[in-house]
């Protein structure tokens, strides 16, 4: 029998909807989430299933219903809230960094504030500087959180389950652009432990540490590789925190060449510390210095070819790529 | 139904009329003298950080704890061993934490600004000023959707009347009758601003234009606090919404223990009318005597009875070891 295919959204829908038949407690906090679905009609059908109560459309009021789920999640329930654009996300950041982060270790380990949030990333969809960034790096910088980077259709169903039965606040990013993506989605009720990295495609000559939107950039920048004789490998942390330093370490020390790429802004984000862990155990394997890769520190324009030039493509990954491994 | 009102019927016996107000008598005392402590140490230098007094407004923490049950929740503030107190806590843990040791209620990871209590429903002080009114909402939401009877209390100052995150909750509290009651604490400063140089409008007014209902009362006098307090408690317990309670109270104290030259921004003349005419303690205490429930020796009695648990709560804290530094990445994660 084939594998059953899902899209990425239908993949995180069904991650949804299995937890909530699995347990009463969990239940979606968040603007049009309920008839509508969601914009991305991400959670089409949920309401039918699983009635008002526990699919909860709010007013647009970000900081509000996320303060009342970090609330909701330390008496009893197991929320998770929806961020349409990860630009609002902004919006929230009391309630994430000072509440939900800290509330277990500042309470000596007595409250617990297991929640979701669920959100966005991602440039090209031309909706300019204020829905189009990827600003996970933000959360990962925060102790008490962490932070889930799907970039498949298995992965974000695997991941998202894990991510609702975690004890702990745990912010999800879902690559907007990648909802209709395609892919092998087994009907098992399955998990992907947080903090597991995956091998996407193994290599010999270069390794790519790519996370989200930039895994399906990477992987297509390896196969024009291939044709030019130079074996990539394609490294998916999948999250950013907790981190699975090992399994880049390992992977830049048998290839001996870097490059990191994120769709995170470049300057002081997750390709920079990535870059950093991967300096810093694998130095003496390294024959040249991590390269990194992010979106440009320019807001996003909207001007469709302004934006495309903002964010690393398979063309510009290759070429970085080539130009490390065959100098000219 | 069960409907329950107040901690007699939750399992607490508290008794007749008498006993229930010389109770929250000795509730009142124990919070002033337990910031005498505070203040002692502080200025001792045993205390590191800041320290926010709740003197002068203990009527309103009392009023509305003791209209409560113990497992209904409350969220506090960075001025919240009032609350912390009123709620049930007890002292030599609190001190503990306040001198960031081991045997505190947040093993001395929280300190004065943080103090939470699973087992009294304290949901934790907070530092940020209107950073718990979504975690009190939140609180509230769970106890609706899980149809237990509980009531959330969130404890606010004026201050956070400035806040946006407030009216938002607000909204979703109302729009979703949540059993959820706003206890404004008026304690006319913003830090270091009269509240009437920050706030247009009334603070009433702010909950009206969300149809939440609404009510004012003199903070300095508990049985009033404590009569509406009971009165919108039982409400929002038995599904008819959010409220907002206005209590009008006074902050002896500086804005924290070391803000102590204040004359820029209050006269002395005010606080001495405060603490003489309108002292909560001295309010209750006349009545009780009036009403022949007790007199001066008796509630001298219990002042000093009080005063020794206060010394020995800090005997206990100073005495108590640090955490082990091991400590330090533990609870990050639960």
């Amino acid at each position: 029998m084939p594998e059953r295919e899902l899209t990425f959204a239908q993949a995180v829908r069904e991650a949804l909807a299995e937890e909530m038949r699995r347990d009463s407690r969990v239940c979606i906090i968040g603007e049009d989430v309920a008839e509508a679905g969601t914009p991305f009609k991400v959670l089409s059908g949920l309401v039918e299933e699983f009635g008002a109560k526990r699919v909860v459309d709010t007013p647009i009021s970000e900081a509000g219903f996320t303060g009342v789920a970090v609330g909701a999640a330390m008496t009893g329930l197991r929320p998770v809230v929806d961020i349409m654009f990860g630009d609002f996300i902004t919006l929230t950041m009391d309630q994430m960094v000072n509440q939900a982060a800290k509330a277990h270790y500042m309470s000596g380990g007595h409250w617990k504030v297991p929640m979701v949030m669920r959100t966005t990333l991602g440039a090209t969809r031309r909706s300019a500087a204020q829905h189009s960034q990827s600003l996970h790096a933000w959360f990962s910088h925060v102790p008490g959180l962490k932070v889930v980077l799907p970039s498949t259709p298995y992965d974000a169903k695997g991941l998202l389950k894990a991510a609702i039965r975690d004890e702990n606040p745990v912010v999800f990013f879902e690559d907007k652009m990648m909802y209709k993506l395609k892919g092998p989605v087994p009907e098992d009720d399955y998990t992907i432990p947080l903090g597991v990295a995956d091998v996407k495609r193994a290599g010999d000559d270069i390794t790519l540490v790519a996370t989200s939107s930039m895994v399906q950039v990477a992987l297509g920048a390896a196969i024009l590789l291939e044709k030019e004789g130079i074996s990539a490998e394609v490294v998916d942390p999948r999250t950013t925190w907790p981190l699975d330093e090992k399994t880049l370490i390992e992977s830049a020390k048998k290839t001996s060449r870097v490059i990191v790429l994120d769709e995170g802004y470049g300057r002081y984000g997750v390709t920079a510390e990535l870059a950093a862990v991967i300096a810093e155990g694998a130095f003496y394997d390294l024959d040249a210095p991590v390269k990194r890769m992010g979106a440009m520190h320019v807001p996003i324009p909207f001007s469709p070819p302004l934006e495309d030039a903002t964010v690393p493509t398979e063309q510009t990954v290759f070429d970085a790529a080539r130009s490390m491994c065959k100098p000219a | 139904m069960t409907i329950a009102t107040s901690k007699a019927e939750a399992g607490r016996d508290i008794g007749t009329e008498k006993d229930k107000w010389l109770r929250a008598y000795r509730q009142m005392v124990s919070i002033r003298l337990f910031e005498e402590q505070v203040n002692e140490v502080y200025t001792r230098a045993l205390m590191p950080g800041l320290a926010h007094l709740y003197s002068g407004e203990e009527a309103v923490a009392v009023g509305i704890c003791e209209a409560l049950r113990v497992d209904d929740y409350i969220t506090s503030t960075h001025r919240g061993h009032g609350h912390c107190l009123a709620k049930g806590a007890s002292p030599d843990r609190m001190f503990a934490e306040l001198l960031g040791k081991e045997a505190g209620y947040c093993r001395g990871k929280g300190g004065s600004m943080h103090i939470a209590d699973p087992a009294t429903g304290n949901l934790g002080a907070n530092a940020i000023v209107g950073g718990s009114v979504g975690i009190a909402t939140g609180a509230a939401f769970a106890a609706k959707t899980l149809g237990t009877d509980r009531v959330a209390a969130c404890f606010f100052g004026e201050g956070a009347l400035g806040q946006g995150s407030l009216y938002e909750v607000m909204n979703l509290a109302q729009l979703w009758k949540l059993p959820v009651i706003y206890v404004c604490e008026n304690n006319q400063y913003n830090e270091y601003t009269h509240f009437q140089e920050t706030t247009a409008g009334t603070i009433l007014g702010r909950a009206t234009a969300f149809g939440i209902e609404a009510a004012r009362v003199d903070g300095q006098d508990v049985r009033s606090v404590n009569e509406v307090a009971t009165r919108l408690i039982s409400r929002a317990r038995t599904g008819g919404g959010p409220a907002f309670l206005q209590c009008d109270t006074y902050r002896y104290s500086g804005h924290h223990v070391g803000d102590i030259n204040r004359e820029y921004y209050r006269s002395k003349q005010e606080e001495h009318l405060w603490k003489t005419d309108r002292d909560p303690i001295l309010v209750l205490t006349k009545w009780l005597i009036d009403q022949s429930y007790a007199d001066a020796s008796a509630l001298d009695r219990i002042t000093s009875e009080v005063r020794t648990i206060m010394e020995s709560a800090v005997k206990f804290a100073i005495a108590a070891p640090y955490p082990n530094v091991e400590e330090v990445e533990k609870h990050v994660y639960a």
